[in-house]
């Protein structure tokens, strides 16, 4: 009897069941500020679990996300800025001495437009990367390299074309999304719900596309790519077609931030936030969904505590944080809690489906 | 040799490694419904020949022909695996990850495109085919288990049922029973003539007694070069096998003798 309820409290539907239910009663009892928080907090969980499906899943282990997170968000500020000037020139550009509005501004004055385009450019980058990567076989430590130097390369470009792109300053001053008030409260609180409803979807799309079929040939694709071959799969196609799912979820991740917190700059979109999603879905459990969700979030809410309480010492404390995951929980958060569970139940359960963490690395 | 039709033929393949030679003109025929065996010395090509079949190696010179149509010199690994061959490792390379069914599943004959595997159902059908295969390797009872948690025999096993569930015409093998205890042997070679009734099996080994008990042909490479094919008996009869082995190891006349 007991057993039974230890196992139904770390059953993963509760879990998911009772996180929700907290994230939409959240409003009830957070400041604006926080529930504000939140809501970026949740932004990133979003792109966590395309994260996970790509690393946790598939094996590939990008470190150049941040990218992917950021043509979204760039796509929906360029949008909310076009909105802010009514039209006409950003600031910026006239600075620049540029008289009309660039061609591939152009699309960004239809909010729909923009929308799609924040999840479509991502993905066909994303697909157009892991098509010619994937296909000529460069795998592991060099694929993850080259996701560094894209990272690299498109940080420099954007702050170089600045009478494009703000350059480092990046964009912000937004006043009007939809012709809503921005910075409204209510705005704010609709926002967040947008947000938890896209966290939702995008978990239980990728929780459905893993439980099929397709997640064993994922897993088969991670633990033994060449045996996969001789099995008669193309594991390239496979691996593209996560990387651009991957990619296409940063996307949509990145336009629900900038709604949220209000500007974009190439700061955010670097290699150290590239690096920094990987840590989420590291903390928080790979190959679990669930756990990166409860990574980015845990991560990002120790962050803003830390930098809150002790200005001058949070990066300490979130060294310290990486270092005793890294050591203590190879398997993230998700690994701690299966662990307590066998412990309770005294019974084997299946090995979980997370995998050890030097695997990736070398 | 044998009155069965051939279902793979080589035409005076070469693979090289860095100028060096692994095969060296090789001509060669595998027969449907044959349990053919390939022996020799360290270094002989053979597990290459089995690379060069599969794809893992490419040829400098010469054709694989696969089911008298098929040019497999030029197919991709995962091409020749839908054609009708395919080939377990040596080292065991089940999913240590997937239960012992889910390794059947994605291993089953099937349209592996991605379009396909997204719709991918498990159909009853399917289920029987599965069934029927963890029957006949022994598994039924471990169906659920990871398969890293089997023991080394069973692993080997579901390996070679992994293999079987392509339907292949022609299975490539291995040293298949290395690190096998006596009786996981037996069941092995059982295992091997049940399934050469519908298809040739092309087995590496070292083991000579058990090659001497299971083969329908065997076939010594040396050098990169066929020495000798024909039955056991043959084999050890031959004066230029001896020689090959006799050269190399101190034991070798009790391995070919297999006393």
């Amino acid at each position: 009897m007991q057993n039974r309820i230890y196992q139904s409290v770390f059953s993963r539907k509760i879990v998911f069941s009772l996180i929700l239910l907290i994230l939409l009663l959240a409003p009830l009892f957070l400041s604006d500020f926080r529930l504000n928080l939140l809501g970026k907090f949740l932004a990133f969980a979003i792109l966590a679990i395309g994260l996970d499906l790509l690393w946790g899943y598939t094996g590939v282990l990008s470190l150049g996300h941040g990218i992917f997170f950021g043509l979204g968000a760039y796509a929906m500020a360029m949008y909310l800025k076009l909105e802010a000037t009514g039209g006409k020139l950003p600031d910026f550009m006239a600075w620049s001495g540029i008289q009309e509005l660039p061609l591939i501004w152009i699309p960004f004055q239809y909010p729909i437009l923009a929308i799609i385009l924040g999840i479509l450019i991502p993905a066909c980058l994303a697909l157009f990367l892991g098509y010619l990567t994937f296909r000529n076989r460069i795998n592991g430590v060099y694929f993850t390299i080259l996701s560094q130097a894209l990272v690299l390369v498109i940080v420099t470009l954007f702050i170089g074309q600045q009478n494009l792109t703000g350059g480092t300053s990046g964009l912000t001053n937004f006043s009007t999304f939809f012709g809503f008030q921005i910075n409204s409260a209510t705005t704010q609180t609709v926002i967040y719900f947008v947000t938890v409803v896209a966290l939702v979807l995008v978990f239980l799309g990728c929780k459905k596309l893993v439980k099929g079929r397709l997640g064993r040939v994922l897993v088969g694709v991670r633990d033994g790519e060449n045996r996969m071959r001789f099995l008669g799969y193309n594991p390239s196609t496979y691996k593209t077609f996560v990387y651009t799912i991957s990619g296409a979820i940063a996307g949509l991740a990145g336009m629900l931030f900038v709604l949220q917190v209000g500007i974009i700059s190439p700061t955010m979109i670097g290699i150290v936030p590239s690096i920094e999603m990987v840590l989420w879905v590291a903390l928080g459990g790979r190959g679990t969904l669930i756990g990166p969700v409860i990574g980015a979030v845990f991560i990002n809410a120790a962050k803003t505590g830390f930098s809150e309480s002790y200005p001058d010492y949070w990066t300490y404390f979130l060294g310290a944080l990486f270092v005793i995951v890294v050591v203590f929980l190879p398997k993230g958060i998700m690994g701690l809690v299966e662990k307590l569970k066998e412990r309770w139940n005294k019974v084997d359960v299946k090995e979980s489906s997370s995998v050890e963490i030097e695997k990736n690395y070398s | 040799m044998s009155k069965n039709p051939a279902v793979l033929r080589s035409k005076k393949i070469t693979v090289e490694f860095s100028g060096f030679k692994a095969i060296n003109e090789l001509d060669f025929q595998v027969n449907r419904n044959t349990v053919h065996f390939v022996i020799g010395p360290n270094g002989a090509g053979k597990t290459t020949l089995l690379d060069v079949i599969c794809g893992n190696a490419r040829a400098s010179k010469g054709s694989i022909t696969f089911n008298e149509k098929y040019e497999l010199a030029k197919m991709s690994e995962n091409e020749i695996v839908h054609r009708g061959i395919s080939r377990k490792f040596q080292a065991p390379s089940v999913f240590a990850h997937l239960t012992v069914f889910e390794n059947l599943e994605i291993a089953m004959k099937q349209k592996k495109t991605l379009r396909s595997i997204l719709r991918a159902k498990m159909t009853k059908e399917e289920e029987q085919k599965l069934t029927d295969m963890l029957d006949l390797i022994g598994l039924t009872s471990e169906k659920d288990k990871s398969a890293g948690s089997l023991a080394h025999g069973q692993k080997q096993w579901l390996e070679i049922a992994m293999v079987l569930m392509q339907e292949p015409d022609l299975v490539l093998l291995d040293e298949p029973i290395a690190g096998m205890s006596k009786q996981e042997r037996i069941k092995t070679g059982e295992l091997i003539t049940k399934i050469a009734k519908e298809r040739a099996v092309l087995i590496v080994e070292h083991d000579m007694d058990f090659v001497k008990d299971y083969a329908d042909v065997v076939t010594v490479m040396h050098e990169g070069q066929l020495l000798f094919e024909g039955s056991m008996e043959d084999v050890q009869k031959d004066p230029k096998v001896r020689e090959v082995y006799l050269g190399r190891k101190v034991d070798a006349d009790a391995e070919v003798t297999g006393t």
